[in-house]
């Protein structure tokens, strides 16, 4: 499996580098860089062979983290394994940068240890990392029950629950977060949408109770209902009766080798009661833009240039309304022979329904060995339907 | 808090400050030292001198300061074996401890000291963890069994603690359980010889450990099961049973695993029963999610997808769509998306896909265009209802003038011919019209394939090809090729108008073919009168589109980028073993298995020599060393013809100087000159340039920069090289030696630290050693100098200097063209004015080209050494 894990800065200096096998060398190191941080090109693939050694790379921010193995190991594994990384290394403290990285190496050559274990992935589960990794090492005088306690965790079958959690109001909060993503032509005609949904639980429950919830047969999800840690999810996705939330009406004319107009009404398409939030529409500019003269019926409208697009922004906008915007962009002559290749407005928003259609109905909590019942039990759910992907091509 | 100050120092004494404070009697002081030395080991600063200082500090009971110890002994115990023992004690005092996160810590630590003597003194506490009452224990115990074995396998079968491995599969903890798995299948995979026998006994203990452990835990379970044969269908069934709870998993290697695990069960299953059409519609969602999560991940998922949807095209036949490209995808992603929407493209798709990748022809990237343009003519090629719609879809982008798109249009349109003969002939006119932008060879073949398929409706075609044949010689073979088959085919077709123009061809043709390897069948053709032979050429050509076409819609390799349709025709059979070897190659990170590029580690560093300009500047340097130029042809042999000549280096590249006498009786003009195949794969980079005639009793000289991209042969002895030269008198051949160091390249001096590497990684057997004797080098106090400056004018780098014990010492880098390193160390014995220099020379290289061993090379790099150390 994993033979090495190395993090770089921008300019290819290592930051941390832990070799677990003996069939990578510190030259591997040095390869990594000079063919691929250093290397002249775009990176054109995650996986780099060099020397029938391979590297797996993913970046965040300007720091690169690169996996190295000459076995045939599990390629999702190992890209699994980093992103997982990264988020742990997140919780801990916070944004991966490079100040951030050198400030905490010792804690994570700790974490590290820890993880992984001769290339073997361990446990990750932060929650559970944190009750013994701590930086302020472990105190001799801990108990024996305690110690018990902390590797009957790491190892044990519940990953993320301890025993004998009490809670004085049990409550349970039920969130159905979708994401709606769409692809769509000028004309109209949706050529891809899809809608990527989780359901999130956050328990405040006494004990180890059973939770399970129905719901209607919008969505088929795989589950048997019984969840006793603290935050469990669900994943689900559907292609079918997706209610797009907004459409997008773009049109574009280009007046002469040195102007174009653009204009793009917004259509809301959901139940008048409800309210959408932060919508924000995004139209690309092509490159050679000088000014852009912007007019909007709603919300505010800014072109940003460094972004080469016009973004516009609405705070709320209800269902079954309409608003558009106007854009006269002025361009420079070029000699650039390359036509602009116009890329698909893209839009963002929130709406307080799942644009799947998926309804939450029933909720049960059991708890056999404490003495509260379903009754007792304070329940909130909440639907919530973001934008993915969301993009119309103009 | 801020730990990154430990990154900054870099004063002189440093290792003498550290030491000293690593012996401090502060605690606080002792952990900020250790913390200090760790930093500079990750930069790739040597510590080592630091060992026993740090080892004791490991007598602590502060964990964080015991792990950072132990980080220490990984890395440099192996240097300072005798030193490791020290730090035993600790070890198996820890393994005894009566925390148990300090007993795991200590037996993994141990497994990773790859000293033998440590080893020996693992065994005894490595068999007590594997039975500690803790799991937390026992799952790292299971993890260094493996590493255990890595060191010593007899060792580890031995001392029986495989029967140990064996026993934690019924543990009852179930990460225990996922990391003896582990560690099995590495054993399993090292040893050659099963050390586990798979038995439903076995399978049925992992599946259930495989609800309760933690996703990496599950993937190790997973990937062991895909390796198990059921006895029989029902079985199958069952382990599928109860494996697809995991697709829903958040992880995607899971759910890959997992989908594995199914594919595998499914090749045992009847294919058209219930249970296996269920299985299939199960195993789309999950693959289909996939596609939301991070760009990376997605790229082993497309990979795979593209392996699944070969082997079971109906599990994703609905989801086309998924497929599609956005905007944002990173260019890998985008490449591998392509390349399914093709395989999934069927007739009742096809327009919505066509719609797309139009689309995608149009986007910026060149590689992406590229292969969107291919994919719409290997559209047409699959699905026969939509070729002409892809026909006009071409022409308009044909229309579009981008170069790059045309061209590559221009090859998909031919396949379309070939594919669909005589149906859309009546485009050719405009593909004509683009004849003057086509610059890569495969355009420039395909258009010409074209001109000569239907030269009879193409008025001009001789004209056309005509005009190729001015620079018939700097063409591409695949173009040449092209052309003669064209050609001849015109010739077919309209005998007697173009005569003069197939003679002309196979003239070119032939005298290429002399040249090259000595003549060949091309040869005959010229002795034999060209007369039409229609039965032979034109049925060949018929059976060998029908061939060529086929392989259009054969499955490809995943990993060859845009390959061209013979590339297919190999590979279609390799890619019907998916589940044997395709899903575990995929899986695996051996993504290419296009034979990989075999370079160097130290060759890297001469790349970053590059860009940095470190490297001395090109251009001949005073003070390389020519050697006067020698006889090669006297005149008694070349009738008058008399050659002598040398090489050199000028301006990065090597230059062939020759000086052409004419000692016979009349003028001699058209001189070409030829070069065998030889070690180095030398060719000529342009033709020889004599323009005038050299008349009798006068001599010219003439250079000729040679390339080493050539066809190799190992020639005997290496530097040897035979040579063609033609006039108008005859053909005349010669062999001269080429002094090796005109193949040493400008880009030889390799990074310090990476000569220390590769010295250090260079094995014995690719080391030889000389003496040089009776060298005059001048004064002792600028001998060093003086030698370092010869040879730095001959492109052999000083990398390092230094004084043993009154000797000095050189430390050198070169570079052969063909990619070899050599290093070498010169040890120069005091004895002015007469020295001695023992020579050490070592070679670091990827053989790819050339079969030879160091010691083939070997002398004639210590004559290099020798004639430029000795030339005054």
């Amino acid at each position: 499996m994993i033979g090495g894990l190395f993090i770089y800065n921008h300019k290819g200096e290592v930051l941390i580098s832990r070799v677990f096998r003996d069939d990578i060398g510190r030259n591997a190191v040095d390869a990594f860089r000079v063919n691929v941080i250093h290397a002249r090109q775009q990176v054109r693939s995650p996986v780099t062979n060099i020397a029938r050694t391979s590297f797996f790379h993913i970046k965040r921010g300007n720091i690169w983290l690169a996996a190295v193995t000459k076995q045939n190991g599990n390629a999702a594994m190992v890209f699994e394994f980093l992103l997982k990384m990264v988020e742990v290394m997140q919780s801990y403290f916070g944004k991966i940068s490079e100040d951030n990285i050198k400030n905490n190496f010792v804690l994570i050559y700790e974490l590290l240890d820890e993880i992984l274990d001769f290339g073997y992935a361990q446990n990750t589960d932060v929650g559970i990392l944190k009750t013994f990794i701590t930086q302020q090492g472990i105190k001799g005088t801990q108990s024996k029950e305690e110690q018990a306690q902390i590797t009957s965790q790491v190892t044990g079958q519940i990953a993320h629950r301890r025993e004998g959690i009490k809670y004085r109001r049990n409550e349970l909060f039920v969130d159905a977060l979708e994401y709606v993503n769409l692809l769509m032509s000028p004309q109209g005609q949706i050529l891809s949408a899809h809608v990527a949904g989780k359901v999130v639980m956050k328990s405040y429950l006494s004990g180890m109770p059973e939770c399970k919830f129905g719901i209607n047969d919008k969505i088929v999800l795989d589950n048997k209902g019984k969840t006793t840690t603290d935050d469990p999810s669900r994943r689900y996705r559907t292609t079918k009766d997706i209610s797009l939330p907004f459409r997008i009406i773009p049109l574009v004319r280009e007046v002469g080798r040195t102007k174009m107009e653009v204009k793009v009404v917004l259509k809301s398409n959901f139940k008048p009661t409800l309210l959408a939030q932060k919508i924000e529409v995004r139209i690309p500019t092509p490159l050679n833009t000088s000014g852009v003269q912007l007019i909007c019926m709603k919300g505010k409208a800014k072109y940003k240039s460094s972004e080469n697009a016009i973004v516009w922004k609405i705070k709320r906008m209800g269902g079954m309304k309409e608003s558009q915007i106007s854009a006269e962009i002025e361009l420079l002559q070029t000699n650039d022979k390359k036509k602009w290749t116009r890329p698909p407005i893209s839009m963002n928003f929130e709406v307080p329904f799942a644009p799947s259609g998926l309804k939450v109905r029933y909720l049960k909590v059991f708890e056999p060995k404490l003495n509260y019942s379903d009754h007792d039990v304070i329940k909130w759910v909440r639907y919530i339907g973001r934008s993915g992907l969301y993009e119309t091509r103009c | 808090m801020t730990d990154s100050k430990y990154f900054t120092t870099t004063k002189k004494g440093e290792i003498f400050e550290m030491k000293g404070e690593l012996n401090s009697e502060k605690k606080e002081k002792k952990r900020e030292a250790v913390k200090k030395v760790i930093a500079s080991m990750t930069v790739g600063k040597d510590v080592s001198a630091l060992f026993p200082d740090v080892v004791n500090c490991m007598q602590t009971d502060n964990l964080e300061l015991k792990k950072l110890v132990y980080l220490y002994l990984m890395n440099y115990a192996k240097s300072q074996p005798d030193m490791a023992i020290m730090a035993v004690n600790t070890f198996v005092k820890d393994c005894e401890d009566p925390n148990p996160l300090i007993r795991a810590l200590a037996v993994r630590t141990m497994g990773c000291i790859r000293v033998d003597k440590i080893t020996e003194y693992l065994c005894e506490p490595l068999r007590k963890c594997l039975k500690d009452e803790d799991p937390y224990v026992r799952k790292t115990a299971a993890v260094c069994v493996a590493k255990l074995y890595d060191i010593n396998a007899q060792l580890v079968e031995d001392q029986g603690f495989l029967d140990a491995l064996r026993d934690l599969l019924s543990d009852s903890n179930p990460m225990v359980v996922a990391n003896a798995v582990a560690a099995l299948s590495e054993i399993n995979e090292a040893s050659g010889h099963p050390v586990i026998e798979m038995n439903s006994q076995t399978i049925n203990k992992l599946l259930t450990a495989l609800n309760e452990c933690t996703e990496w835990g599950q993937v190790f379970i997973l990937d062991f099961l895909a390796n198990y044969n059921p006895k029989d269908d029902r079985e199958a069934q069952s382990i599928c049973e109860r494996v697809t709870p995991r697709l829903a998993h958040a992880n995607a290697a899971v759910v890959l695993s997992a989908v594995k695990v199914c594919m595998k069960l499914m090749e045992m299953m009847v294919s058209d029963s219930d249970y296996c059409s269920t299985l299939t519609k199960k195993l789309a969602p999950p693959l289909v999610t996939l596609l939301s999560s991070e760009p990376e991940v997605q790229y082993v998922a497309l990979r795979n997808i593209n392996l699944i949807v070969q082997k079971r095209p109906d599990i994703l036949k609905h989801e086309m769509k998924v497929f599609f490209v956005k905007y944002n995808d990173p260019i890998y992603v985008k490449l591998e998306k392509l390349d399914i929407m093709i395989r999934l493209a069927t007739q009742a798709n096809i327009a919505q896909v066509l719609a797309e990748l139009k689309e995608y022809a149009t986007e910026v990237d060149v590689d992406f265009v590229r292969k969107s343009v291919r994919a719409i003519g290997r559209c047409a090629i699959k699905v026969e209802q939509s070729a002409e719609r892809c026909v006009s879809t071409l022409l308009d982008l044909i229309q579009t003038k981008v170069n790059y798109v045309v061209q590559e249009a221009v090859v998909v349109i031919k396949d379309i011919f070939r594919k669909y003969p005589n149906k859309y002939e009546s485009i050719i006119s405009t593909l004509c019209e683009n004849l003057d932008t086509l610059d890569e060879p495969e355009a420039r073949a395909s258009m010409i394939w074209i001109i000569g398929e239907y030269a009879e409706r193409i008025d001009n075609a001789d004209e056309l090809l005509e005009s190729f044949l001015d620079a018939f010689h700097d063409e591409n073979t695949q173009v040449q090729l092209a052309l003669l088959t064209a050609i001849v085919k015109l010739f077919l077709k309209r005998p007697t108008e173009t005569q003069e123009l197939v003679q002309q061809v196979l003239s070119l043709a032939t005298q290429l073919c002399t040249c090259r390897s000595g003549g060949g069948a091309e040869d005959e053709k010229l002795d034999s009168p060209p007369l039409p032979q229609p039965t032979s050429v034109i049925p060949s050509q018929d059976s060998l589109i029908g061939d060529l076409l086929s392989l259009d819609m054969g499955p490809t390799q995943p990993t060859q980028p845009a390959p061209s349709s013979q590339g297919q025709a190999v590979q279609s059979t390799a890619s019907m073993d998916l589940l044997g070897g395709g899903f575990d190659y995929l899986l695996g990170p051996s993504e290419s298995p296009v034979p990989q590029q075999q370079q160097a580690f130290g060759g890297d560093a001469g790349l970053l020599g590059d860009i940095f300009g470190v490297g001395p500047g090109s251009g001949a340097s005073a003070g390389f060393y020519v050697p006067p130029k020698q006889m090669w042809l006297p005149a008694a042999k070349g009738k008058g013809l008399e050659i002598t000549g040398t090489f050199s280096r000028r301006g990065g590249q090597i230059v062939m100087d020759v000086t052409i006498s004419n000692k016979a009786m009349q003028p001699m003009e058209g001189f070409a000159i030829q070069l065998n195949k030889n070690s180095f794969g030398l060719v000529p980079a342009a033709p020889l340039n004599i323009p005038h005639a050299i008349n009798p009793n006068q001599s010219t000289d003439a250079s000729m920069v040679l390339n080493t991209n050539g066809p190799v042969q190992k020639m005997d002895p290496l530097t040897n090289i035979q040579v063609a030269i033609k006039n108008i008198v005859d053909v005349f051949y010669f062999a001269c030696i080429i002094p090796i160091h005109v193949f040493f390249t400008e880009d030889g001096q390799m990074d310090k630290r990476v000569f220390l590497a590769t010295w250090k990684d260079i094995p014995a057997q690719n080391e030889v050693q000389y003496t040089l004797s009776n060298m005059m080098l001048g004064a002792d106090t600028t001998v060093l100098d003086a030698v370092s400056n010869k040879l730095q004018q001959n492109n052999i780098f000083t990398i390092a200097k230094r004084n043993v014990e009154g000797q000095d010492m050189l430390y050198q880098s070169l570079k052969l063209t063909n990619g070899i390193w050599v290093l070498t160390e010169l040890k120069i014995a005091p004895g002015n004015p007469n020295y001695t220099i023992y020579m050490t020379l070592r070679f670091h290289m990827q053989m790819l080209s050339l079969k030879s061993r160091a010691s083939e090379v070997a002398p004639t790099v210590y004559q290099a050494f020798e004639t430029i150390l000795r030339q005054q």
